[in-house]
């Protein structure tokens, strides 16, 4: 058996998940803005890094699956900003709080973002659940990015001005983004929708189960009303209006009704920003830690 | 030498362009020099952009070969990186290796736009100006896909954020 200790194979360079910044906000300033508690800091973080971190990883599983090459590019494109926006997220929760990494075995070279999306169960994630449901096909695909990418632009248009200057920064460059999303989705979405009856039959069949989820995505959790007074965080339920009117634009020039459908309950009056989840997750979550958990020191 | 790594910091290529230097790309910030130990500050072009471990990657190596004991680079995400910072040398060499470079930037608030990008995109190859929009993604982050109406050829179009 070689003895891969002698090769430089325990050289940073080498590990699973080294090749890439260990932490993704070296040399950024992560002073945490006074009065504001670290720990609900780091939740809203986990928050908005989950819901990009799940998505990015539906998306994903589109790569190779797409009905067409350009297509395929472009879901995996937006999962790609997507898991960007994520990492930085989870290194700034990891930063505000360290105490909500999992801990791993001494010598562990995993860093705080990778240990965050690795190493937490289900009911540790904060996404909602609009992001987690398994993808159905490309309409219903389209018609998820259309909703959560124009709820989550608006939501960070106002982020840029807030008093926590790394959230700031990453929704300054999120909404860059998202604004590409935003478009991809829309022009699908009006394609499909005025294309055959059978695009047109998925894609509204799409948007209905997608809206299933749409009131979780603009209601304000405590912790959000908490660090929205301190000037940190933004109500989601205060961007509802102004998205709401986009999407509306969209669904008029698609010549389609805004969906009137019932909402997935809670459960006790949680739901995914308090670790309570569709089983879904726990299949997707299986899947993309597998290996990480099988190797928790990077090495095999 | 000192007072170089600015200079060698500025003239490392970009991994997936490589016909960039970082300093035409615009993700340098700056370079803090103090005897052997020098800080490169860049940001990253797109919050996914694999390129930034490279880019950090060679700036380590680059840096170390010119004699600095000690190189950092840090980076910096405020203010976000724009496709405007591409300098004008580096849309030269963008166009003259065959990718069409970006015009302005989109203003803030961004609106919805349903309709077919509206560039005035010229094909690097024949420069023509009827250019088709193939898809607003393509072979990295920040890179669109065209095809030529006149000479048929598909070429890519460096994206405005």
């Amino acid at each position: 058996m070689e003895d891969f200790s002698e090769q430089g194979y325990g050289d940073s360079s080498q590990w699973a998940f080294g090749a890439d910044f260990e932490d993704p906000l070296a040399g950024v300033d992560t002073t945490i803005p006074d009065g504001v508690e670290p720990r609900a800091l780091a939740v809203y973080c986990l928050m908005l890094a989950d819901d990009a971190l799940v998505f990015s990883h539906r998306l994903s599983e589109w790569c190779s699956n797409a009905p067409d090459l350009e297509e395929d590019i472009a879901l995996t494109n937006i999962a790609l900003d997507l898991l960007g926006q994520a990492r930085f997220l989870l290194a700034r929760a990891a930063a505000a709080d360290p105490t909500i990494v999992p801990e791993l075995p001494p010598g562990s070279p995993v860093p705080a973002d990778d240990a965050l999306a690795f190493f937490r169960d289900a009911d540790g994630f904060r996404n909602v659940l609009m992001v987690e449901t398994p993808n159905g096909d490309f309409g219903q695909t389209v018609a998820r990015i259309l909703v959560f990418a124009t709820a989550r632009l608006a939501l960070y248009e106002r982020l840029t001005g807030s008093r926590d200057a790394v959230l700031a920064a990453v929704a300054a460059k999120g909404v860059k983004e998202l604004a590409y999303h935003r478009d991809f989705a829309g022009r699908w979405f009006v394609t499909l929708a005025q294309g055959t009856e059978e695009s047109r039959r998925r894609v509204v069949a799409g948007l209905g189960e997608v809206w299933r989820h749409h009131d979780e995505l603009f209601r304000t959790h405590e912790v959000e009303r908490e660090l929205a007074a301190a000037g940190v965080a933004v109500e989601p339920s205060s961007v509802a209006g102004e998205a709401g009117a986009v999407l509306d634009q969209v669904f008029a020039a698609a010549g389609v009704e805004r969906p009137s459908v019932p909402q997935a309950g809670m459960i006790g009056g949680r739901a995914g920003r308090d670790g309570v989840h569709t089983e879904a997750l726990s299949r997707m979550l299986a899947e993309m830690q597998v290996v990480a958990r099988a190797h928790p020191l990077g090495r095999w | 030498m000192p007072g170089d790594a600015y200079r060698i910091a500025a003239s490392v290529t970009d991994p997936e362009l490589p016909m960039l230097t970082l300093g035409d790309l615009g993700v340098l910030r700056r370079v803090e020099e103090h005897g052997s130990a020098v800080t490169v500050v860049i940001t990253p072009t797109y919050s996914g952009c694999p390129a930034l471990a490279a880019m950090r990657d060679d700036l380590v190596r680059r840096l170390t070969e010119a004699g600095y004991a000690d190189v950092r680079v840090e980076v910096e995400l405020s203010p976000a990186w724009s496709s405007d910072w591409i300098s004008e040398r580096g849309r030269a060499a963008l166009a003259a290796a065959g990718i069409s470079p970006p015009g302005p930037a989109p203003k803030r608030p961004v609106v919805l736009t349903l309709s077919p990008p509206r560039r005035s995109v010229r094909c690097p190859r024949c420069g023509s100006a009827s250019a088709e929009a193939v898809s607003e993604f393509g072979s990295t982050s920040c890179k669109a896909l065209y095809r030529c109406a006149d000479c048929l050829e598909p070429f890519e179009h460096v994206k405005e954020i």
